[in-house]
């Protein structure tokens, strides 16, 4: 175990310094200059002069990137140039939104697609399992940008349920925790499906049904539980998915989180946010993985020894 | 059998309405002033926006530009990341060392985000978006194809090439792309829906095409100030777009139950 955790660190630690760099050169790969991005072709040279000067862009592409990890090692990811404020604390204000909305559409997803994924295979070729199999295929289809305004249209509008927009309490986070969890619920649903369905043809399963169990006991205490294995794997990738798919998300129910501070980063030319932004969402996505990858392997003896080898 | 049809209907009419719809005398840009948010009527079938503009039309026009984006993303997104997949999978080494921890960084990063991201700072423009989107693409492919090829380059027949003396090049494409481009198909199939909704979503956030231009994710957008009193420009080019992308996402999971394709990729 000890083994496989000291790998999988090193690995992430990898991701992270590969992300970091990938963040850094996100503003040198792009053609142009970008202190010209950023303040306009009509900026007095000597405001550009101080901008560049101000976000190190005068010295040469090594010693940037050197100073922006030393700075990201302790914490520091710069100042907005916008608000004038430290990143940080900016992200800090709007991580708890972000977070809030991914875990509550997690637990919507989880209490959709579970049932559902069941059903389609406890009845599979039945009407249930084409019913779960199509909803999960218009989840997958429908882009959340469409399922938002038209959820805000008949709940908010026309039956005024819930509030349109922002975060005030919890009627708010209702229809966007809807949209993202419908869109992941079709997925894991398809997951649960062919994961129990795999389950449910091995052999303890039909020495389970020999010693006479009723279907239900089969089904929740040896198929289920072992067929939720994978799926939990999955969860941890879709949660990591959360963090960051919800940019959109966000921006249609103007939920006050990092997709949101991604956005309006980008659209204010705040270049130092948006590489923040992303850095954050990635480093928690990779945070998620591993930690899922650890709960795994310490459930499944199989991966760890698998892997170590 | 019949449930194949609809599908394949669709994305015709698709490819039919992006590729032949200039041959059209179809106007997305006429302004008719008095007619500005009607509801669909006899000679307008889905009604008109908030500037008078007939939103059949500009849904014909979003149809091109969805189109255009698919395939070019698709195009380039297979070319590189194949390319990068086999040759990594092909010669090991350090080589395919450096690319599978660039493809994991690039796995870390949500690929819509980094799309937005790069999107953003270049500027809009369909070209940017095509450039963006593909920047993202690529790594799926990379690693299906490195994955495929780890399992296809011990076997009998490319060992045989080796010792007749066949360049590297020529195994590569007469010998192993063969064989992974079923898997490669069924991928492309699932890349272009999702290509098609990450290109809606950028023009939904004003990344994508600029006015006047339509793309789907910008009659979305600016459909939503006016839902209340006129929900056909957002319901609409939703549809559209959800109809074709449910599709697309039929047909590759029929082609892959036809192509027998198992898409492990680790």
């Amino acid at each position: 175990m000890l083994n496989y955790l000291f790998t999988r660190l090193i690995s992430a630690a990898f991701v992270v310094f590969g992300v970091s760099c990938l963040v850094f050169l996100l503003i040198h790969l792009v053609p142009g200059d970008p202190v010209e991005l950023m303040l306009g072709e009509s900026a007095r040279p000597a405001d550009r002069e101080s901008l560049r000067v101000a976000l190190g862009l005068d010295q040469p592409v090594l010693t940037q990137l050197s100073h922006y990890l030393v700075n990201l090692m302790h914490f520091d990811l710069g100042l907005s140039i916008h608000q004038r404020q430290p990143i940080s604390e900016i992200i800090l204000e709007r991580f708890p939104s972000t977070l809030q909305l991914a875990i509550v559409s997690l637990v919507i997803a989880i209490l959709i697609a579970i049932p559902l994924g069941s059903i389609a295979a406890i009845k599979r070729g039945t009407f249930w399992d084409y019913f779960a199999m199509g909803f999960s295929l218009f989840g997958i289809s429908i882009p959340n940008f469409w399922m938002g305004p038209l959820l805000i249209l008949v709940f908010s509008l026309w039956l005024g349920w819930f509030p349109v927009s922002g975060n005030d309490g919890i009627l708010s986070l209702v229809l966007p925790a809807l949209t993202l969890g419908t869109a992941m619920a079709a997925i894991l649903a398809r997951m649960v499906r062919s994961t129990l369905l795999e389950v449910l043809g091995e052999d303890y399963i039909r020495t389970a049904r020999a010693k006479g169990l009723s279907e239900l006991q089969v089904v929740w205490q040896h198929g289920l539980r072992n067929a939720l294995l994978p799926v939990i794997t999955l969860v941890g990738l879709q949660l990591g998915t959360l963090l960051g798919g919800a940019v959109i998300t966000e921006t249609v129910f103007s939920w006050p989180g990092l997709g949101q501070l991604t956005i309006e980063a980008i659209q204010k030319r705040d270049y130092p946010v948006v590489q923040a932004c992303i850095l954050v969402i990635s480093l928690s996505y990779v945070v998620v993985n591993v930690v899922t990858d650890i709960i795994y392997a310490a459930i499944d003896p199989r991966i760890r020894l698998g892997k170590s080898n | 059998m019949r449930l194949t049809y609809f599908p394949i209907a669709l994305v015709s009419l698709w490819a039919f309405a992006a590729i032949f719809g200039s041959f059209f005398p179809l106007q997305p840009d006429a302004i008719e002033l008095t007619k500005i948010l009607h509801t669909p009527e006899a000679n307008s079938w889905l009604g008109y926006d908030d500037l008078g503009r007939p939103i059949w039309d500009r849904l014909i026009m979003g149809a091109q530009t969805s189109f255009i984006v698919a395939i070019w993303v698709s195009l380039i997104s297979i070319v590189i990341g194949t390319f990068i997949g086999c040759a990594s999978a092909y010669f090991g080494g350090w080589l395919d060392l450096l690319v599978v921890r660039i493809i994991d960084v690039f796995l870390a990063v949500p690929g819509i985000l980094l799309a937005i991201a790069f999107a953003g700072i270049m500027g809009p423009g369909i070209e940017n978006v095509v450039i963006a989107l593909s920047i993202v693409g690529w790594v799926g492919y990379a690693r299906l194809s490195r994955a495929q090829v780890l399992a296809l380059k011990h076997r009998d027949h490319v060992q045989a090439a080796v010792s007749l003396g066949s360049g590297n090049f020529r195994i590569i494409v007469k010998h192993l792309l063969p064989l992974i481009s079923a898997p490669l198909i069924v991928e492309a199939t699932f890349g272009v829906a999702s290509v098609v909704i990450a290109e809606a979503g950028l023009s939904f956030l004003g990344l994508g095409v600029q006015p006047p231009d339509a793309s789907w994710g910008s009659m979305i957008r600016d459909g939503t100030a006016y839902m209340l009193v006129a929900p056909h420009m957002v319901i609409a080019p939703g549809l559209a777009m959800m109809l074709i992308v449910l599709s697309v996402n039929l047909l590759g999971d029929k082609l892959r139950d036809k192509l027998d394709v198992k898409l492990k990729t680790s």
